[in-house]
């Protein structure tokens, strides 16, 4: 008898769970982990929804898309969240997302008029460096520095494709005649951006593509000045990182209201101490104190998504042109 | 053919087999199956081929070459620290391949130990990047491994042999000629084939010693068709190149390792009368010195960078670390259920195409038996609820070809030297398996058991796609820390990683007791 009322208890109380609707997320590994913002989103997403957020993580940006691609419409993902402007175009054409009617006063240094997909983040690429360290002061003086520099391959990464985006959106028709100068320069190309900072820090390299927002992780959490980022006055490339709804969501509601939730204050303020990026929308408390030692590019670049996705091909020909010499 | 009379039945390791190529060749057809339009292999892709080729042959060569020397030293020699050094040898090869390179790159690398070094003699630093740096990598990886499938070789000589040959007065050469050349002649192809086929799916390793795109291979053109290009067909042909490659090598392998076995002994204790030379002792001393520097210097520097992250472990670490550990317990199970039955098929002679299934598991990408899989269970069922199985389960099919090579050898001698006893006993079947395969075959057993708990703890293989965010195992975990700035604590959770690698493959293999000393 006792066991029919342990199972009866059981059984009630999975009841009770599956009522409460389940909200699924895919988004990028670093987001869920422990020490990206998944944790605290999460918390703070359930106290308004009365909703599971379920976040999962599955590889990268591109590795994100791939995903879905090979789910297609059966998805359990209501939302996915981590595709950035060069991805956008290909995650329209596949047909899978919903518009969105969203609207927030963007920090962005663009106007945002995209109706498939709303911003959350952004930053801009940079070269990170030793602060002791005198860095160039665009491609062409790095090119004829002897200074050493790792990046990502941009077939593997989504940081080595925003260089590839850079040097194609600062020279055009000259990128490849930039990319043979700057080839004697390259340590070495890594898969993705873990091995090329770790690389960097264990001291491979003199510089190392990353973000501006960089040497924020290294002032804040480890209380150490000793990284900078150069500026270049070509101009920055910007990443701008996304989130859309999928059209096949069974909680088409509960999707639309996290993206307005990504928008707002309690999500924003999450982003910059833990994914460390710039938050689309500016919270009301401001940027966490060591953001404003960072450097501002004079100039942001960012090919529109149509443009990244037709120059794309033919610039990553270049590249490999260029340093298979 | 009518069969023969047989101890046990070959049926079991021919269904194993069977199972094995299905899993590979299902999840690339399924792949294949789900691409759309999409190019063919382009020139690029036949560049990476010919580098990959290049590299793997020289790869596996070089490991090969210098692992007889280091093989035969151990053999023969007897020291302080031999087994400690000898379950070492382990290490590199199941060490997630951040680390690896983390490590190599601490002593090798532009403001590398080695470098400094140099610099303080006022010496320029070594160039490590380039197609040199990939081979170095790919030795230190795999010169381990090649050494101790080598040093079984020479286990497998019965100590009665250099008895006999030394009563009969033969010197060093002659005993070369007479054991050990014959000897080498069957275990090399095989250990050659193995190292191969590692390399042959190298790709971070690669990409970031070989020091930008002129290192390509054929696992990076299978990333970049997926992910880069979505092109699924372009993904599937690839990978099936890879196949045929390494299916190629695996034949030639077989083919080539021929020659009898030297029979059985007593498990006396050896004694090698050849190796009392003053300039014999020197030079098995140089190999072993040689050896365990080039391994256990990046080693150091991976222990060395990982003690101050040790202290700051996250309970998300730990609860990883027994995700992997389960993950290794059930792919070892999973491992020796399959190459067990595989092994003494191939023993009773059922060889060939058998031990083809059994190295195809290293040829096969993880990323396309991944997708493959993913494509398959998607529809039936929740990835996420299988992670777990499904992960150890590729762990053990790609553990399978290590696992042949250590057990055939050792199941042929067994079955040869008792089947016909036992058949006439009339202990045909299990009372055989119980009591005679399984119990001679202990130590062999043990030591492939440790090598797949250790391989399969250490891999990411194809957790990516199944990943859910209440299962990380441990390699995960640590790219996650290195992806979020956490260098130190990612170094903490790789020494970590190490430990526990280590510590499955010396209780496993110590459970196999005195192989290593014999």
């Amino acid at each position: 008898m006792k066991y029919l009322v342990i199972a009866a208890g059981i059984l009630s109380t999975s009841a009770a769970i599956a009522e409460v609707p389940e909200l699924t997320v895919y988004t990028y590994d670093s987001f869920v982990s422990d020490w990206g913002p998944g944790p605290a989103v999460e918390e703070a997403f359930e106290e308004i929804c009365g909703c599971d957020l379920k976040l999962v993580g599955a590889g990268d940006g591109a590795a994100l898309l791939a995903r879905v691609k090979l789910e297609g419409a059966r998805s359990d993902a209501d939302v996915v969240l981590g595709l950035d402007t060069n991805l956008t175009a290909a995650a329209k054409a596949t047909g899978l997302f919903a518009a969105h009617s969203v609207t927030a006063d963007y920090a962005l240094p663009l106007a945002w008029a995209d109706t498939s997909f709303v911003p959350y983040d952004w930053g801009y690429f940079s070269f990170v460096h030793n602060a002791d360290a005198a860095a160039p002061s665009n491609f062409k003086e790095l090119a004829a520095s002897d200074m050493k520099i790792v990046i990502q391959d941009p077939r593997s990464s989504t940081p080595g494709l925003g260089l590839l985006m850079w040097v194609k959106a600062a020279y055009g028709d000259a990128a490849p005649a930039i990319w043979a100068d700057l080839s004697d320069n390259i340590v070495t190309v890594t898969k993705g951006w873990s091995e090329a900072y770790g690389l960097f820090l264990e001291g491979e390299a003199d510089m190392v593509l990353s973000y501006t927002t960089s040497p924020a992780y290294h002032l804040i959490a480890e209380e150490d000045a000793s990284k900078a980022a150069a500026v270049f006055d070509e101009g920055h490339y910007m990443q701008v990182e996304v989130a859309g709804k999928l059209a096949a969501s069974d909680q088409p509601e509960l999707a639309d209201q996290f993206l307005s939730f990504m928008v707002s204050d309690a999500f924003q303020s999450i982003i910059p101490t833990t994914n460390w990026m710039y938050p689309a929308v500016t919270p009301a408390a401001g940027l966490p104190s060591g953001f404003e030692t960072l450097v501002q590019p004079g100039k942001s670049l960012l090919l529109s998504e149509d443009e990244a996705a037709s120059v794309r091909d033919v610039a990553l020909d270049e590249w490999l042109t260029a340093l298979s010499q | 053919m009518a069969d023969r009379a047989q101890p046990v039945s070959p049926r079991l390791g021919i269904g194993a087999a069977g199972l094995v190529a299905a899993l590979i060749f299902g999840t690339l057809a399924a792949v294949a199956l789900r691409a759309e339009s999409g190019r063919g292999l382009g020139s690029s892709d036949w560049a990476a081929l010919r580098f990959t080729l290049i590299q793997a042959c020289l790869s596996a060569g070089l490991s090969v070459a210098l692992a007889i020397p280091v093989a035969r030293a151990l053999a023969r020699r007897r020291f302080v620290g031999r087994r400690v050094l000898i379950a070492l040898l382990g290490a590199p090869f199941i060490l997630p391949v951040i680390v690896a390179i983390l490590g190599l790159l601490q002593v090798f690398g532009r403001a590398g130990w080695f470098s400094s070094g140099l610099a303080v003699l006022g010496l320029e630093p070594v160039q490590i990047y380039g197609l040199h740096g990939v081979v170095l990598a790919h030795v230190f990886f795999n010169l381990p491994l090649a050494t101790r499938l080598l040093l079984q070789g020479w286990q497998e000589i019965p100590a009665e042999r250099f008895r006999l040959a030394a009563q009969l007065d033969a010197d060093a050469r002659a005993m070369r000629q007479l054991l050990e050349f014959p000897m080498l002649r069957r275990v090399v192809p095989g250990a050659l084939a193995v190292v191969f086929a590692i390399c042959l799916s190298s790709f971070a390793v690669a990409l970031t010693l070989g020091g930008g795109p002129r290192a390509t291979t054929i696992e990076l053109a299978i990333y970049q068709a997926f992910r880069f290009d979505f092109d699924l067909g372009r993904a599937a042909l690839l990978s099936g190149l890879q196949l045929v490659l390494t299916g190629a090598a695996a034949l030639v392998a077989v083919k080539v390792a021929v020659g009898e076995g030297f029979g059985t002994g007593l498990d006396r204790p050896l004694q090698r009368w050849d190796g009392n030379t003053v300039a014999a002792c020197i030079l098995d001393g140089f190999w072993i010195v040689l050896a365990a520097g080039f391994l256990l210097l990046p080693l150091s520097a991976i222990v060395l960078a990982g003690l101050p992250g040790m202290a700051s472990l996250t309970v998300s670490v730990w609860m990883a670390a027994l995700n992997s550990v389960l993950v290794a317990a059930l792919s070892t199970v999973l491992l020796l259920l399959l190459a067990l039955p595989m092994a003494s098929a191939v023993a009773l002679g059922r060889g060939g195409m058998i031990e083809v299934a059994g190295i195809l598991g290293l040829a096969a990408s993880p990323l396309v038996i991944g997708t493959g899989l993913f494509i398959v269970i998607y529809p039936i069922a929740d990835p996420f609820a299988l992670a777990l199985p499904v992960t150890a389960l590729v762990n053990a099919v790609m553990a399978l070809p290590f696992a042949l090579r250590i057990l055939v050898p050792r199941a042929r001698e067994v079955t040869a030297r008792y089947g016909k006893l036992s058949l006439s006993l009339d202990m045909a079947g299990w009372p055989f398996v119980w009591r005679v395969f399984l119990p001679r075959m202990r130590p062999q057993i043990g030591f492939a058991a440790g090598l797949a708990a250790a391989l399969s703890m250490g891999d990411l293989g194809v957790i990516a796609l199944f990943a859910d965010p209440e299962f990380a195992t441990l390699p995960l975990q640590v790219y996650r820390l290195m992806g979020a700035y956490r260098m130190e604590a990612a170094a903490g959770a790789a020494l970590l990683l190490l430990t526990l690698s280590m510590a499955a493959f010396w209780i496993l293999d110590r459970g196999g007791r005195w192989h290593a000393e014999a």
